[in-house]
């Protein structure tokens, strides 16, 4: 038999009985919604974790560091590597040379010190950190108070949430902090702070007369220290911590890139280049941020700046780690999903072994005037598979209400709680298609027992049927 | 007339059944259903199986249609052993070279007049244009061209019993195998069916064999009449009052 008349002699048949294969139908559109369900909810939370780390701006970073410096990951590959004495040194042209590798979309000077910062003329010292332009799209600045930097060298500076509370003299919460960034914004943003700072003055020449440089036997590198200050305005508040991952060293404010960069603000590196008399003209940097265009790439860019002599890190391992975590609360939710699915492909086996009963004398008359094993077989199969392909794409819309539903009541709790809504259910076309084919498939595999089952009947037997 | 003057005269035979048998077993009881029986029926030749019931008339019907398989014997039908079918063939056997009639018309309720008879022709995997034009033209050939989108449940006896016959003949079988097909019929519907059965014979070449216990019935239109009792042909005689039985003799 040709499939069209196969699809409808099934079509028929199932509207026949209607009221019993819909509830199959709908036990298997049961099934496959739970399936649609739980694991949309695991490629959901997958995504939002992604979106969350590329958004930190260590997802797709690269921190480069100078092996002159003391051996600071501690991984294999730099226990073979030059001596530090021997190392290259990470300076402006270092870093000119890295931004121009392939698939690199920026690479900045790490630049942060601990500096003081008075405000209506109380000191608070803090660590202060450079920022280029592309941090504006760092999820801590999503919900910034205020606004990010006017510009790469505006005199002003973005601050942290529990620096403003500093700031306006209130006691950090130990916990949960709850309080609301508006609330401690309000009364900062357009504010003056005073950043007091050391700057490096390069010496005149080798016999100078004040700071560093060294009196005889001058090997080059000299310069001068002076204290300086700067008037920075507040404009914005920043609710979360963009530098979490950073542990100590991270900074409470941040202020634009070349605004830092022109201020020479004395670096650690400083001192240690001048010891080791290998500071030319141009600046040294302790560590460099390399941002890459593609996460993918992150392996292959490492790998190219260790050629040329430096250390890398990034957090590669830590989001394989995550994949690996997620694709195993996957394949549980979809154990978990699949199991409503088999209680209905047990409806299936059951509707079609009904069938077979009440039509057993229709089985016995095809059979009579020329049906073959295969063609009855092939009907039940299509039967089934009819109920499978219905039930799933059923399924796979109530699955998707089901995701709405829940995003939607979710993203209104997150509204109350003053959080930017998240979308953290996700149904990709892959899954629409794999929720399909393995209800059809969950259905042909109920199906076969009643298909060969009914295949098998004795027409003689059949045709005697009341 | 023996089977043996019988092929002298008409050529190979179309059907030709050696010591059939067929045992049932019903727990330690073993049923003689067919016990022995060998006869030859010729192409074109419309034949009737006579007998009570239980005699196993139905039986060898069954085994002649490849419904069911001999416990011994052969049934070689154009020079093809039964037996030695696949399940398969035995379809295929069934759904090109036999039509059947039965006494309960065995018409598919939930299918119109017009579905029941293409049925055989889906199976055939014949085109659904020719299948339409032909379905047409056999219900118009048995009268129920008005009766085409009918459910069975909406004809009388009579009505659903022609429309059986068109779908028997729809993929121009040369074996047309009834059994009792006038058995749920009064008898002037009877005798329009039977007349039909007999145009068929007679026009198209047809070979029937009739299985009935009413031997009135089986002597107006058989041209041989075998008569089996508790599983054995006990006598096959030619029945020279049937209306057109000289054709036999040819």
């Amino acid at each position: 038999m040709k499939l069209p008349d196969l699809a409808e002699l099934a079509l028929r048949n199932l509207r026949e009985s209607v009221l019993r294969n819909s509830l199959t139908t709908i036990g298997i559109s049961v099934g496959v919604a739970s399936l649609v369900a739980m694991l949309s909810l695991g490629i959901g939370l997958q995504q939002l974790a992604s979106r969350r780390l590329m958004k930190s701006g260590l997802f797709d970073t690269v921190v480069v560091t100078s092996r002159r410096d003391l051996r600071n990951f501690g991984r294999d590959d730099e226990r073979t590597a030059p001596l530090p004495g021997e190392s290259r040194i990470l300076d402006e042209p270092t870093r000119i040379e890295i931004e121009h590798l392939p698939n690199v979309m920026e690479a900045y000077p790490d630049i942060r010190f601990i500096t003081e910062l008075r405000y209506e003329d109380k000191p608070h010292l803090t660590m202060v950190a450079a920022l280029p332009s592309s941090a504006k799209s760092n999820d801590a600045f999503e919900a910034v108070q205020g606004q990010f930097f006017s510009s790469d060298i505006a005199p002003e500076v973005v601050i942290q949430k529990t620096f403003a509370e500093e700031l306006l003299g209130k006691t950090p919460k130990t916990g949960l902090d709850e309080t609301n960034v508006a609330v401690v914004a309000a009364p900062l943003l357009g504010k003056e702070l005073t950043m007091r700072y050391a700057q490096r003055e390069a010496a005149p020449s080798t016999a100078g007369n004040a700071g560093a440089s060294s009196d005889q036997g001058a090997a080059g590198a000299a310069y001068s220290v002076v204290s300086r200050e700067l008037k920075l305005q507040i404009v914005g508040v920043a609710d979360l911590d963009p530098e979490s991952m950073r542990g100590p060293t991270r900074a409470r404010v941040f202020l634009p890139l070349k605004l830092a960069e022109s201020l020479h603000v004395m670096q650690p590196t400083d001192l240690r280049e001048i010891s080791r008399a290998a500071a030319g003209s141009q600046p040294v940097y302790s560590s460099v941020s390399v941002r890459v265009k593609n996460p993918a790439e992150i392996r292959a860019i490492e790998d190219a700046i260790k050629k040329m002599g430096f250390n890398t890190f990034s957090i590669l391992d830590a989001t394989r780690s995550l994949q690996q975590f997620f694709a195993v609360l996957d394949v549980f939710l979809g154990i978990f999903g699949s199991l409503a699915l088999a209680v209905a492909s047990i409806g299936i086996v059951n509707t079609l072994v009904m069938a077979i009963l009440e039509r057993r004398r229709e089985i016995g008359i095809m059979k009579a005037i020329g049906a073959s094993d295969g063609d009855v077989k092939r009907l039940f199969f299509a039967e089934a598979g009819a109920m499978g392909i219905l039930g799933g794409i059923l399924g796979v819309i109530l699955g998707w209400a089901i995701g709405q539903v829940i995003n939607l009541g979710t993203n209104i709790y997150l509204k109350r709680q003053s959080l930017p809504p998240e979308h953290f259910w996700a149904v990709p076309w892959w899954l629409v298609a794999f929720a399909l084919v393995f209800a059809f498939g969950v259905s042909l595999v109920s199906g076969l027992y009643p298909a060969g089952r009914a295949a098998r009947l004795d027409p003689v037997q059949a045709l005697r049927y009341e | 007339m023996s089977v043996s003057d019988k092929s002298q005269t008409n050529g190979a035979p179309a059907i030709r059944a050696e010591q059939l048998f067929r045992h049932y077993k019903m727990g330690e009881t073993v049923i003689r259903a067919v016990d022995g029986v060998s006869l030859e029926v010729f192409s074109g030749e419309f034949v009737a199986l006579l007998g009570s019931s239980g005699s196993g008339k139905s039986s060898v019907l069954n085994l002649i249609a490849g419904l069911d398989r001999p416990t011994s014997g052969s049934v070689v039908v154009n020079d093809r052993d039964l037996a030695q079918l696949s399940r398969e063939e035995l379809a295929r056997y069934r759904l090109h070279t036999v039509g059947m009639v039965f006494q309960s018309f065995n018409l598919i309720a939930s299918m119109t007049l017009a579905e029941n008879v293409e049925l055989p022709m889906r199976f055939a995997e014949i085109e659904r244009g020719k299948r339409d034009s032909l379905a047409r033209e056999a219900l118009t050939r048995v009268g129920l061209q008005s009766r085409m989108s009918h459910r069975p449940s909406e004809l009388s006896g009579g009505e659903q019993q022609r429309a059986a016959l068109a779908r028997a003949l729809i993929n121009r079988p040369q074996l047309l195998l009834a059994d009792e097909p006038t058995g749920n019929l009064d008898s002037h519907t009877g005798t329009e069916i039977m007349d039909m059965v007999r145009e068929f014979n007679e026009k198209l070449g047809m070979t029937v064999v009739m299985v009935t216990h009413e031997r009135a019935l089986a002597e107006r239109y058989a041209q041989r009449l075998i008569f089996l009792a508790d599983g054995k042909l006990v006598s096959d005689e030619t029945n020279a009052n049937a209306v057109g039985a000289e054709r036999g003799r040819l």
